[in-house]
């Protein structure tokens, strides 16, 4: 689905992403886990567009999209979330929706019609609601509502333009335990219709969700592999999970 | 839907009450009002929807103006030549400036825009084939209505038809898929990309609407004053449309034409020498204690003081 092919960007003399070779293959939950500053987040705003690689190749369902600029990616199908909540503040939680299913549904270059009318994008927006558990929220302004149901607005804004693959970041961030357990119940479902790539700090939902683990350490990808060996990788509990795996080890 | 028909009543007896006042001025002056109400409302669209500061709107508007002057002074008199033809060199120019203006963003989009429409000015000032410094002198306004526009009654009305036109107009494509891209990208324009939508595109174009319908109330402009002078592409004329839509209220609708009336009122209330006398001279201090209130007590403007809807 997803190939990147030793891909890297430097800040000045940081290498903020260094050599990178990353297969993501469809259908899977693919968990990007590591330290904080490892380059995670550089490493999704390069799939997605938003920085430029510096050297690199990125093949995204067999097309080289590394040059694309990121609203040819989202067309293509390759939709993300943000880190730091990135939503339409002052429009309703529906509209939000709306907007971002309007962006793949016909031409926007339509200056005469309103599109108040045109039910099949709410219907269709009113479906992602449901999904997100906002439906009560639907005619509250984006910008009203919590900081937990701001995180799935985030997450159904990606949904929204109906994508292959969906980059989460942090999904799961500043989020309590019980919006946490419906987030991962969401990605739970999400997989049925995309593959995911998703970056998450929240080592029981990447080991309850992942099918397979890749770890970033310092740029550097250290080991991709499935949950059990990545659990057990020497390299892996050196460098990052240490302490973390033993918590999640114990009974 | 009746705060709109108070609106159209008072609109089109304004002229016909004047008549009866007999204060035939204030007629010219009512159209003067309307053709910035529009300038205005064009601005606003890229300003208030489009989160756009465009600093240089005086280029287009007085593109519009100037292209109808050539065009006069060359004999091509017909409305229905000049009138287009100020609107498409208007989008042009908007085309060219935007497209290399909206590489830029926050100050350097204002200073980028403030400096390609004081490049016009300047060269508008140097073009002595039509009048350099001085302007130039219309024989009079464009023809082909049937009817002479030189009735200051057939040109209120004329010029209140095409307003009304541009702000339905505009009020359909707020409301229009595109409407709702450019207020989107205004919001979170990183988002807006995220999602899909080419951000520069749909600026691009808002960009171009914006300068066309300014362009159509820059030939108004040349009309109503049968003069054309580079002072309608001076940075001062930018500003003043700015202060139009900050005093009326940015991305509110009525936003415009609001700040027009109210700022024409002002200057022409403060200027003149029945209430200040003497002290007329310096009616720009008046003015700018009334905009600093403004500014400071309904920050969202004329329009959006007296309107429920959040924003």
């Amino acid at each position: 689905m997803l190939s990147l092919k030793n891909l890297s960007k430097r800040f000045g003399g940081v290498a903020a992403v260094d050599g990178v070779d990353l297969e993501v293959a469809a259908g899977e939950v693919h968990a990007l886990i590591g330290p904080n500053g490892a380059g995670k987040t550089t490493l999704i705003h390069l799939i997605s567009g938003s920085l430029a690689s510096d050297s690199g190749k990125i093949l995204f369902l067999e097309k080289n999209t590394t040059h694309l600029p990121p609203h040819a990616r989202v067309t293509a199908g390759l939709a993300r979330s943000y880190q730091i909540t990135s939503i339409f503040k002052r429009f309703s939680v529906l509209d939000n929706l709306a907007l971002a299913v309007q962006a793949r549904s016909g031409s926007s270059f339509s200056f005469w019609k309103p599109v108040a009318r045109e039910t099949a994008l709410f219907e269709e927006a009113r479906s992602i609601l449901k999904e997100i558990g906002l439906v009560e929220k639907s005619e509250f302004l984006a910008s009203t509502l919590a900081h937990g149901e701001q995180r799935a607005l985030e997450v159904g804004l990606a949904l929204a333009t109906r994508p292959r693959l969906v980059l989460l970041d942090e999904p799961m961030a500043g989020m309590g335990p019980e919006e946490a357990k419906r987030t991962i119940e969401l990605i739970g479902r999400i997989r049925e219709k995309a593959t995911v790539l998703l970056v998450e700090h929240d080592m029981g939902a990447v080991f309850r969700l992942a099918d397979r683990i890749s770890v970033m350490v310092d740029g550097r990808l250290i080991a991709t592999g499935a949950p059990e060996a990545i659990r057990l990788n020497s390299e892996v509990r050196k460098a990052y999970l240490g302490d973390e795996l033993a918590a999640e080890s114990a009974p | 839907m009746k705060k709109l028909i108070i609106l159209a009543v008072i609109a089109c007896a304004f002229p016909l009450v004047m008549h009866a006042m007999g204060q035939q001025f204030y007629i010219s002056f009512g159209t003067r009002v309307l053709i910035y109400a529009m300038a205005a409302a064009s601005l606003n669209l890229v300003l208030g929807y489009g989160g756009m500061v465009s600093f240089g709107h005086a280029a287009f508007f007085g593109a519009g103006a100037y292209v109808v002057g050539i065009l006069s002074v060359e004999g091509v008199r017909s409305l229905w030549l000049a009138w287009p033809a100020a609107i498409v060199v208007a989008a042009l120019a908007a085309a060219l400036i935007g497209a290399i203006s909206l590489r830029t963003r926050g100050v350097y989009f204002i200073m980028i825009t403030l400096a390609f429409a004081q490049m016009m000015y300047y060269v508008f000032v140097s073009l002595k084939a039509y009048g350099g410094d001085d302007g130039l002198s219309l024989p009079g306004r464009s023809t082909g209505l049937g009817v002479s526009l030189s009735n200051e009654f057939v040109w209120y009305y004329t010029v209140l038809i095409l307003l009304t036109a541009i702000l339905f107009l505009l009020h359909r494509l707020l409301g229009s898929r595109f409407g709702r891209v450019i207020e989107a990208i205004r919001e979170n324009e990183t988002r807006a990309q995220a999602i899909g939508y080419p951000v520069y595109r749909y600026q691009l174009a808002c960009f171009v609407i914006s300068g066309a319908i300014a362009g159509l109330a820059g030939a108004l402009l040349a009309n109503q004053t049968s003069y054309v002078g580079p002072a309608a592409l001076h940075w001062v004329q930018s500003g003043t449309l700015m202060i139009m839509v900050i005093l009326g209220g940015v991305g509110r609708f009525w936003g415009g034409p609001v700040g027009a009336v109210v700022l024409l009122s002002l200057e022409e209330l403060f200027s003149g020498s029945s209430l200040l006398g003497p002290y007329a001279l310096h009616w720009q201090l008046p003015v700018g204690v009334i905009l600093l209130a403004v500014v400071l007590f309904a920050p969202r403007g004329i329009a959006g003081a007296f309107s429920q809807k959040p924003q």
